[in-house]
């Protein structure tokens, strides 16, 4: 489909590819769909699901304050098995994250248009899943008034952080992750804060106009800020893109670079990002779903969004699901007895339970997206999309705990179960999630206005050369008068008093 | 020096503005009025219209000069810091939260790229992108809360589905009536003059 492959400067090749906004919809009621979301009164089902989520937010809260009280000891660790659940938790919603940055910067780098009517929920998706994700590292030092040790803060005790540990290497790469993310979604916010504010201004709405106008900065779509606008755009999707790939891979490094059996593996690094887009795309599948039809957003974000999301999942789930094969292999051909233990263990010891639940949801159940008919099936995806997260916690899981539980010394080996108070957390910690959530989609426009104009066919000057088969239904409801002479490019290159353009 | 150049900037958008049907006509007008010899001319649109910027005759963007330099900068810092913490010294003359802490374990060397290596790349992409966020907003002027363009009552909509023009009064080829009367002959659907007191609507038949 020609839509994946628009040419450089985003014009497609032919005006017969499939539309990527479907309804016939010209700028303004782009503009009226996603920003009067923003603007009408609140709606009941918002109310009632972000009762409910600060419901399990007041749960992380009690949570977190028992645990700071208390120490890590209410949750269910024990001497073999130090990392649990925490961990676990932390790795399963960094991994969601990485989606939000690879449909932002990566498809923008890759020029996949279909990307703009998801870009920004994804983005606020990965903002707010590194949030809950920092949570968990940061509580699980267990004195967290000393958090701070973690960066390198000039103090009177002379004392600075141990660069050569990986975890210290998390605190940078998640936290200057979760920086870069702010900035590009804010950068890409910018136009449409100035939407909202003009439309305020229009509707008499002064303080809305106000608070909005603030964060709009004073933008006013001028061609002389769009310029280098644009080129921060890319420079920022650019940057995000190496990042969002070391992220993952420095967070396997807490694993690999350690000599536990099970962990110590070069594969690490490349299959975590697997997963990691792949749980991500998951979780953006299960959000879109909901909030396209809660929002009537079926044009914007079309089947055909999601079948390609579906795609990824595929493939993802497929990379991930044949590491889980090769670390076998691995396991067998370093003749390590170790590790060969360690990975019988995993599929046939204690938790075989969840290795098997692992594998099902993670390799075997995506497969079905192989079928056309099934991954354009909003029924099947919303299941596999729940199943995935599901199986990806499975894995972290199965990672962390198995091979921990098994110690080289067989008098410590030990098993795992969780407490009360590790559940709270993960609970709360959704609490957390879509509190933030619910807040975006009430209060930001929740797809990116100018970018989707901007992919639209009427989006192209060229658009209005000469008379299209079916153009005259996209055209502008005011009558234009015809331009004199046909628009071309050529026309302006002869006699320019200012020397000719670069 | 700065009064000239504050002058300058609030003066900017000092001028006549005039609407377009679409994209095509707004690039069609553009490039008619720098053949007419206008050269201060700027073009307000709800997302950025490809080719415009070749219209206008604007050269690529010098912001990716500004964040190599941004990125340099977070690379060699995460070197020094990483260095200079782990093997650096502790001289009298420096207060102690800023001196090194070498630690000597089994006679290894203090200091070693390899390990630093993931800090020193998280700080150049942070570095980088603080540069380009920063970098983008410098070179447009913004924050900019004020506007001679806010007095237009159809700039708003240069946010939702218009195509402005705008050339600058201080352009040496601005004459308010001939200029709005080129405007007009472009196919402008409204042209308004605008200063710091406020918008003026020209009436379209007149001005042609």
């Amino acid at each position: 489909m020609a839509t994946t492959l628009a040419p450089h400067d985003g014009v497609p090749k032919t005006l017969e590819d499939a539309p990527l906004v479907r309804g016939n919809l010209s700028f303004h009621d782009v503009t009226d769909l996603v920003a009067g979301h923003t603007e009408k009164k609140t709606p009941v089902q918002w109310l009632l699901a972000f009762s409910v989520a600060l419901g399990f937010l007041a749960l992380l809260g009690l949570a977190v304050a028992y645990l700071v009280w208390n120490g890590t000891g209410v949750w269910g660790l024990n001497v073999p098995v130090g990392w649990g659940w925490a961990i676990v938790n932390f790795v399963w919603w960094v991994g969601i994250g990485h989606a939000g940055t690879l449909i932002s910067a990566i498809l923008f780098l890759f020029r996949q248009r279909w990307r703009t009517s998801i870009n920004r929920s994804a983005e606020a998706m990965t903002l707010f899943a590194v949030a809950c994700a920092l949570l968990f590292p940061t509580f699980h030092v267990g004195r967290v008034w000393a958090i701070y040790w973690t960066l390198p803060i000039p103090n009177q005790m002379a004392m600075w952080p141990q660069f050569k540990s990986p975890l210290l290497w998390d605190v940078f790469a998640v936290s200057i992750y979760g920086t870069v993310s702010l900035l590009f979604w804010y950068v890409g916010l910018i136009p449409d804060l100035a939407t909202l504010r003009d439309r305020a201004v229009k509707a008499g709405r002064l303080l809305r106009a106000k608070i909005v106008g603030f964060f709009a900065l004073g933008w006013t779509g001028s061609n002389r800020h769009w310029r280098h606008y644009e080129r921060a755009y890319l420079i920022l999707a650019g940057l995000a893109t190496p990042l969002v790939l070391s992220v993952h891979s420095v967070v396997s490094f807490d694993f690999a670079v350690s000599i536990v059996p099970g962990w110590h593996t070069t594969i690490f690094p490349p299959y975590f990002v697997a997963g990691a887009i792949f749980s991500g795309f998951a979780m953006v599948v299960t959000l879109m779903l909901a909030a396209r039809k809660v929002y009537n957003l079926e044009n914007l974000i079309t089947l055909d969004h999601l079948e390609k999301m579906n795609i990824v999942i595929l493939l993802t789930g497929t990379i991930v699901g044949f590491a889980y094969i090769t670390e076998f292999f691995m396991a067998w051909y370093s003749g390590v007895v170790y590790e060969q233990y360690a990975f019988r263990n995993r599929a046939f010891g204690d938790y075989a339970w969840a290795y098997w639940i692992m594998m099902s949801c993670n390799l075997i159940l995506p497969q079905l997206f192989w079928v056309k008919r099934f991954r354009r099936s909003i029924p099947l995806m919303a299941v596999i999309s729940i199943v995935v997260n599901v199986g990806m916690w499975f894995e972290r899981f199965v990672i962390t705990v198995t091979s921990l539980h098994r110690d080289y010394l067989p008098s410590s080996w030990d098993y795992f179960s969780p407490t009360f108070w590790d559940l709270a957390m993960y609970l709360g910690s959704f609490g957390l999630f879509f509190t933030l959530f619910l807040l975006f989609l009430r209060f930001v426009p929740m797809v990116a206005i100018a970018e989707v104009k901007g992919v639209m066919p009427q989006a192209d000057p060229h658009f209005y050369d000469h008379a299209h088969g079916d153009g005259h239904t996209l055209e502008p409801v005011e009558a234009s008068p015809a331009p004199a002479v046909p628009y071309s490019t050529a026309a302006s290159e002869t006699d320019d008093p200012n020397g000719p353009h670069v | 020096m700065f009064d000239a150049l504050r002058k300058r900037l609030a003066d900017r958008n000092v001028g006549l503005l005039a609407e377009f049907s679409d994209p095509g006509a707004l690039m069609h007008a553009v490039e008619n009025l720098r053949k007419r010899g206008y050269s201060r001319l700027d073009t307000f649109t709800p997302f950025p219209v490809h080719g415009m910027d070749r219209a206008m005759g604007l050269g690529p963007s010098k912001l990716g000069y500004m964040v190599f330099i941004g990125g340099l900068t977070g690379c060699a810092l995460g070197y020094f810091l990483q260095w200079w913490t782990s093997a650096g010294s502790q001289p009298d003359w420096l207060m102690t939260p800023f001196q090194g802490y070498p630690i000597n374990i089994s006679n290894k060397p203090l200091f070693a790229i390899e390990p630093s290596v993931p800090i020193m790349f998280e700080l150049t992409v942070l570095f980088a992108a603080l540069t380009a966020v920063a970098g983008m907003l410098a070179l447009n002027g913004l924050p900019r809360p004020y506007n001679p363009l806010f007095h237009s009552e159809r700039i708003g909509r240069a946010s939702d589905d218009g195509f402005f023009l705008h050339i600058e009064a201080s352009d040496s080829q601005f004459d308010r009536d001939a200029t709005a009367a080129a405007l007009a002959e472009e196919g402008a659907l409204a042209i308004e003059y605008l200063d710091h007191d406020g918008a003026e609507s020209i009436d379209l038949t007149t001005a042609a």
